[in-house]
C-alpha cells in the first residue's frame, strides 16, 4: 500500500495549484488577464481552409485548384491572338484572334460546372470541377485534390484527310479531358500545382497517331503585390502519346508553355497572358499545340472574368447590402 | 476530487463576475454613393470583468461574411491581409462601471476607453455604448465609425468611390455569466 499516499498527495498538490491559479486570476487587475483568457478559450487550433491559392479558377490557359462560390455565376471572354512576329501587317497578331466565351456557375462550394464555345475549330466545351480535398491552414491537409472533367465537340465541316465516300460521324467530333489538380499555397506570395492530364481524342488523323494523351502539367503563381501576380503554366506530353500535327505525320506537337499576368479589380479580374498555344480548350491545349516558342511562335492573349452572385448566401436577406 | 474541482470552480466563477462569449456579432458597413457593403461576424469572442469594468474583444478577420463571395476575398487578400493580421481586437474598460448594477436587470450607457487594433495598427479610443443586464447574461451594445486610413489599410483609387474612408462598426453580442 505504498501507492495511495502518492495519490492522495498529488490529488492535494494539484488542487492546491489549482487554487493558487484562481488566486490569480481574482485578483489580478488589468485586461491582459481578459485577453490571456480569450485566447486560451480560443486556443484549440484553428485548421480554416486556405483560400485564393490561386487569384482565379483558370492558372492562365489551363485550370487552376479555385472554384467559382456556391451561387456565384462568372462570365469569362478569352481571346487568342495570332502570332506575335507577324509583323505590322498582320499588326503583330492582333487581326487575326480566336475566342472562347463562357459561363461557369457554382452549384455548391465543392462543385462548379462550365460551358464555353470556342472560334477555334467551331468548338462547344462543358466541364465539371469536383474539389476532393482542401488544404487547411495550421495543420491537417497539407495540399488541395480536384477533378477536372470535360467534353468537347469541334463542329467544323469534315476535315479534309478523311475521303468523300467514308461517313464523318458525330462520335468523331468528341473528344474528353480527364485531370486532377494537386494544389498547395506555400505562402501568402507562392502556390504550385501539378495537373496529371489524360486527354482522350475520339478520331486522329493518321493510324500511328495515339488517341490518348497523357501529359504531366505544372503551373505556379508568385504574388507581386497585393493585385498584381506572375503566373506560368507548362504541360509535358509524355513521350509516346504525342499527337501529330494535323496532316503532318512527321511533326509531333508541342508542349504548351503559357506566362501570364493576373490584375484584379474589385469585380473583374484580368489575366495577359502570353502562350504558344492558339486555342484555350484543353482538347487543344494539351494534346494539339502546333506552335514553338523557340521559334519565336507567341501568342498574346488575355482573359476577362466578371462575376455575378446569382443567389444570395444564407443570412443576408436583410443586410444592407446594394449597389445603385 | 471530482466534488473539489467542482465547488472550487463555482467558487471563483461566483466571485470573478465575468461574463463572456465565443460567439460574439460585430457588422460593418460602408457606404457610398455607387455601393452599400455590409457583412457580418457571429465568431467575436469577448469578455467583461463586472468588478473592475476590465473589457476585452478579439475579431477573428476571416470570419467576416458577405454577400459576395469574391468581395470576402478580395477584403482578406488586399484590405485587411488577413494571413498577416488574423485577429482585431480591443483591449478597454468601461470608464463608468460603477454607474452599472450587473445585479439589477435594465439598460445602462457606458462609455469604453481603451485600445483598439486593426491591420495591425493600434490606437486609443474612445467607444460610446450600452449594456442591458437581464439575469445572468448582458448584452453589450456599440457602434463607432473606424477611418480605414487610421489603421493603415490602403484602398486603390479603382475602389475609392465604392469604398468608404468612414466605416460604421456595430457590435450587438450577448454575453453569459461565466
Amino acid at each position: 500500500m505504498h501507492i495511495k499516499p502518492i495519490i492522495l498527495s498529488s490529488i492535494f498538490l494539484f488542487t492546491a495549484s489549482f487554487y493558487a491559479n484562481a488566486q490569480v486570476e481574482d485578483t489580478a487587475e488589468g485586461n491582459d488577464d481578459l485577453m490571456a483568457m480569450l485566447e486560451s478559450e480560443s486556443a484549440k487550433p484553428v485548421r480554416e481552409y486556405t483560400t485564393a491559392t490561386f487569384k482565379t479558377t483558370r492558372i492562365a490557359n489551363g485550370h487552376s485548384i479555385e472554384n467559382t462560390a456556391k451561387g456565384v455565376l462568372d462570365f469569362r471572354i478569352n481571346h487568342r491572338f495570332g502570332l506575335l512576329h507577324s509583323g505590322v501587317k498582320d499588326f503583330f497578331g492582333l487581326d487575326g484572334a480566336t475566342t472562347r466565351i463562357g459561363f461557369d456557375y457554382g452549384i455548391t462550394d465543392w462543385l462548379m460546372i462550365g460551358m464555353g464555345r470556342s472560334s477555334f475549330m467551331k468548338e462547344y466545351d462543358g466541364f465539371a470541377k469536383v474539389r476532393l480535398l482542401r488544404q487547411r491552414d495550421g495543420g491537417g491537409m497539407p495540399f488541395s485534390l480536384s477533378y477536372v472533367g470535360a467534353i468537347s465537340v469541334q463542329t467544323m465541316d469534315k476535315p479534309a484527310y478523311i475521303p468523300d465516300s467514308v461517313e464523318y460521324y458525330f462520335s468523331n467530333r468528341l473528344a474528353y479531358v480527364n485531370q486532377l489538380l494537386i494544389a498547395r499555397k506555400f505562402s501568402n506570395a507562392f502556390s504550385l500545382q501539378l495537373m496529371p492530364t489524360h486527354v482522350h481524342y475520339n478520331l486522329v488523323n493518321f493510324k500511328n497517331e495515339p488517341n490518348d494523351v497523357v501529359a504531366l502539367g505544372i503551373g505556379g503563381r508568385v504574388k507581386l503585390s497585393n493585385r498584381i501576380s506572375l503566373t506560368a503554366e507548362w504541360y509535358y506530353q509524355i513521350e509516346g502519346t504525342k499527337r501529330f500535327v494535323e496532316g503532318q505525320p512527321n511533326v509531333m506537337t508541342k508542349n504548351p508553355l503559357t506566362i501570364g499576368f493576373d490584375i484584379e479589380t474589385g469585380g473583374h479580374v484580368f489575366q495577359l497572358l502570353f502562350s504558344n498555344s492558339t486555342a484555350i480548350s484543353e482538347r487543344n491545349l494539351v494534346g494539339q499545340t502546333v506552335n514553338d516558342w523557340g521559334d519565336g511562335d507567341i501568342h498574346f492573349g488575355f482573359n476577362i472574368s466578371r462575376v455575378f452572385t446569382v443567389v444570395k448566401p444564407k443570412g443576408f436577406e436583410n443586410s444592407r447590402n446594394k449597389i445603385w | 476530487m471530482i466534488a473539489v474541482l467542482i465547488i472550487c470552480s463555482t467558487a471563483v466563477s461566483g466571485y470573478a463576475q465575468k461574463y463572456m462569449t465565443r460567439t460574439g456579432k460585430v457588422t460593418f458597413f460602408s457606404s457610398t454613393p455607387v455601393e452599400n457593403i455590409e457583412a457580418f461576424n457571429n465568431e467575436v469572442s469577448g469578455v467583461v470583468d463586472a468588478k473592475s469594468g476590465d473589457v476585452a474583444f478579439i475579431v477573428p478577420i476571416k470570419s467576416f461574411k458577405f454577400e459576395k463571395a469574391l468581395m470576402q476575398e478580395h477584403f482578406n487578400e488586399n484590405y485587411m491581409e488577413s494571413d498577416k493580421y488574423p485577429k482585431a481586437d480591443f483591449k478597454g474598460k468601461i470608464s463608468n462601471v460603477g454607474d452599472i448594477n450587473f445585479a439589477k436587470d435594465g439598460t445602462y450607457n457606458t462609455r469604453l476607453q481603451g485600445k483598439l487594433t486593426i491591420h495591425g495598427v493600434t490606437k486609443d479610443v474612445t467607444l460610446p455604448g450600452s449594456v442591458t443586464v437581464k439575469g445572468n447574461s448582458v448584452t453589450a451594445n456599440s457602434k463607432f465609425n473606424v477611418k480605414t486610413a487610421d489603421y493603415g489599410i490602403k484602398i486603390p483609387s479603382v475602389a475609392e468611390n465604392k469604398i468608404a474612408k468612414q466605416i460604421e462598426v456595430t457590435v450587438n453580442t450577448i454575453l453569459n455569466q461565466k
